[in-house]
């Protein structure tokens, strides 16, 4: 009888010392390749638009009508637009549109979705009704017109883009976020909140919010690359920042002007827009692998 | 089912109200004032404040916004989509000669997005970690990445400017002349296909890989029936639903990439139309674009809802 006993404190003194879950979560976000290179992209993007004063090689709105629409060389790595600007300068510039107008819009898309979701599924009843339905009649626009039409009733600035993109972005996050919340209201712990006489508040935002997370962060992810998207589409339409100033997408709009005589400068603007969106959707495939096990490898 | 039918119906004609609503609000916080818009297109010089009162008059923007929606809806009833303040045109005439633009577009990006986009999903699910997946992941997730707008452009340089193949501009009614429709459609089809096609694509690989585990599967397997039965029979049926919400959600994205392709290859359809009367605060066009838009999106998720059951046939027991 001793010595089995030994034997089992044994067998437990050799087992592997227990993983946290964070470091589980780490390995299997890092473990694709892609995902490290979404990152790297990300990172690599935030920092040229932190830094774009020191990177970028020319004032990005100077004219210089001596050389416009030059091809790449050694001066100009990526050319000169119709105005003799350098085309890098303005592709490094216009990372700054991109990636305040996708993040804010993100996240203020994601604050209001998920609120309204949560009052939704917590409430339910004619609330839920009243909620889920103007999200519907949200949704029966498609997004960009909506937005188009939204800037065009604000007028157009960056900061008003932003809010156009915010709104017509808020639907998915409240429909998520409902149905999450009605899954988690099942749950025991919640029954015990409620006994334990919990306010109404104290169980939403303690007990359901934090539940309801997983998935709602990996659509946020995959929703900043949608709005990086978003973002292009509108500045290449002539909404959103007012030129001189360089965004990425009114950057292709110009190179459409002077497509047989420079085709780099719309290519090269597009090129960074897809390097960027499909960072993001590498990054939300590799957290989605992470957080939401069951679905691993599957997309 | 008869049930569900009828709430669903009933659904869809509250949803339509809604957007009408939500529209005609939008629509009068639009800048510019519309009578002033009309003078400056239409060159009156000297407009006296009595000229442009009687011009608020004569388009109904004179009265309070409650009575300018209720007449709306009136106008509607009759089938009378109101006025374009730009070019004084009739809103019906406007809208009868850009939708079949825009539906030839949608419609054949539509469709090919579905005959192409499930093939390659269900392909890279079956040979999953093959080179057939390799080669169809990629091009699903370029396809979801590049920008409808600048996949245009690109188009336009090779095959316009390049290869002198395909005609980069403009539009010519396949009705009347089959080969110049279908050469112009090309490129903008294409275009509008991309994103469509690859979130097809993406989302039947997931779901087939989804089913492909399931103990049925097995089980067909060990019944020895052929690949193909079982793929088309027993997997891709359980996979559908999914699948057929996702395609039910592209109508809303086609109609969205048609904004930017149309004026890409400078198409008057539907997209460019709303687009210029927006920029141009001609409000009465926007609304009914908008409005037309919003039924088709109703009308369609209420064909995917209904297609569920004729998939399952345990949802049309519930």
């Amino acid at each position: 009888m001793a010595l089995e006993n030994t034997m089992t404190i044994q067998k437990f003194a050799e087992a592997p010392p227990r993983i946290s879950s964070t470091r589980r979560l780490l390995r299997v976000f890092m473990g694709r390749k892609i995902v490290i290179f979404g990152i790297i992209i990300i990172v690599l993007l935030t920092l040229m638009a932190i830094f774009a004063p020191w990177i970028a090689p020319y004032d990005p709105n100077a004219p210089a009508l001596m050389n416009t629409l030059e091809s790449p060389s050694k001066a100009h790595l990526l050319g000169t637009d119709q105005l003799g600007r350098d085309t890098l300068s303005r592709l490094i510039y216009g990372s700054r549109v991109t990636i305040i107008v996708s993040v804010v819009a993100v996240n203020i898309a994601a604050i209001i979705g998920m609120t309204l979701g949560l009052i939704a599924g917590f409430y339910g009843k004619v609330i839920n009704v009243i909620i889920m339905r103007a999200m519907d009649t949200i949704m029966t626009v498609p997004p960009i017109l909506l937005a188009v039409t939204i800037a065009a009733v604000l007028g157009g600035g960056i900061k008003n883009v932003i809010i156009a993109l915010g709104i017509a972005m808020i639907p998915p996050y409240a429909r998520m976020m409902c149905g999450q919340v009605l899954s988690v209201l099942k749950k025991d712990y919640i029954v015990a909140a409620e006994v334990g006489g919990a306010s109404n508040l104290r169980i939403m935002l303690s007990h359901i919010l934090p539940n309801c997370f997983p998935p709602l962060i990996v659509l946020l992810t995959m929703q900043v690359g949608r709005a990086v998207l978003a973002e292009a589409s509108l500045s290449f339409l002539g909404i959103g920042i007012k030129p001189p100033d360089p965004a990425w997408g009114s950057m292709v709009s110009e190179g459409y002007q002077n497509l047989m005589i420079a085709p780099i400068l719309s290519m090269a603007p597009g090129v960074a827009i897809m390097l960027v969106v499909f960072a993001a959707n590498m990054v939300g495939d590799g957290l989605r692998d992470a957080l939401d096990p069951k679905l691993r490898g599957t997309l | 089912m008869k049930t569900l039918i009828a709430r669903r119906l009933i659904e869809a004609v509250v949803m339509v109200f809604l957007t009408t609503v939500m529209v005609f609000l939008i629509m009068r916080f639009l800048p510019g004032d519309p009578a002033l818009v009309y003078v400056s297109q239409n060159e009156i010089d000297t407009a006296t404040p009595e000229q442009i009162a009687e011009i608020r008059h004569k388009f109904g923007i004179d009265k309070p916004i409650p009575i300018q929606y209720v007449n709306w809806i009136k106008d509607l009833a009759h089938g009378d989509l109101g006025r374009s303040v730009i070019s004084n045109d009739s809103v019906n005439d406007e809208i009868a000669r850009a939708l079949p633009r825009t539906m030839y577009l949608g419609g054949c990006a539509f469709v090919l997005s579905i005959i192409l986009g499930i093939p390659l999903g269900i392909v890279s699910a079956v040979r999953r970690g093959k080179t057939a997946d390799l080669i169809s992941t990629l091009i699903a997730n370029v396809g979801i990445t590049a920008p409808t707008f600048w996949v245009g452009i690109i188009l336009i340089l090779i095959f316009g400017y390049y290869l002198s193949w395909l005609p980069i501009q403009g539009w010519v009614s396949p009705s009347e002349d089959l080969w110049g429709g279908i050469s112009h459609m090309i490129l903008p089809v294409i275009c509008l296909t991309v994103y469509p096609m690859s979130a097809v694509a993406r989302q039947t690989r997931s779901a087939m890989l989804e089913v492909i585990r399931q103990d049925y599967i097995r089980t067909a397997w060990s019944r020895g029936l052929n690949e193909r039965q079982i793929i088309i029979r027993h997997a891709l049926r359980n996979a559908l639903i999914p699948v057929i919400t996702l395609i039910g959600m592209n109508i809303r994205q086609i109609f969205g990439g048609q904004v930017l392709i149309e004026t890409v290859f400078n198409i008057y359809g539907i997209g460019k139309l709303s687009v210029d009367a927006l920029f141009s605060s001609d409000y009465a066009i926007v609304q009914s674009v908008v409005l037309f838009m919003a039924i088709v999106v109703v009308l369609s998720s209420l064909l995917v809802d209904l297609s569920y059951g004729y998939i399952d046939p345990r949802i049309r027991q519930d």
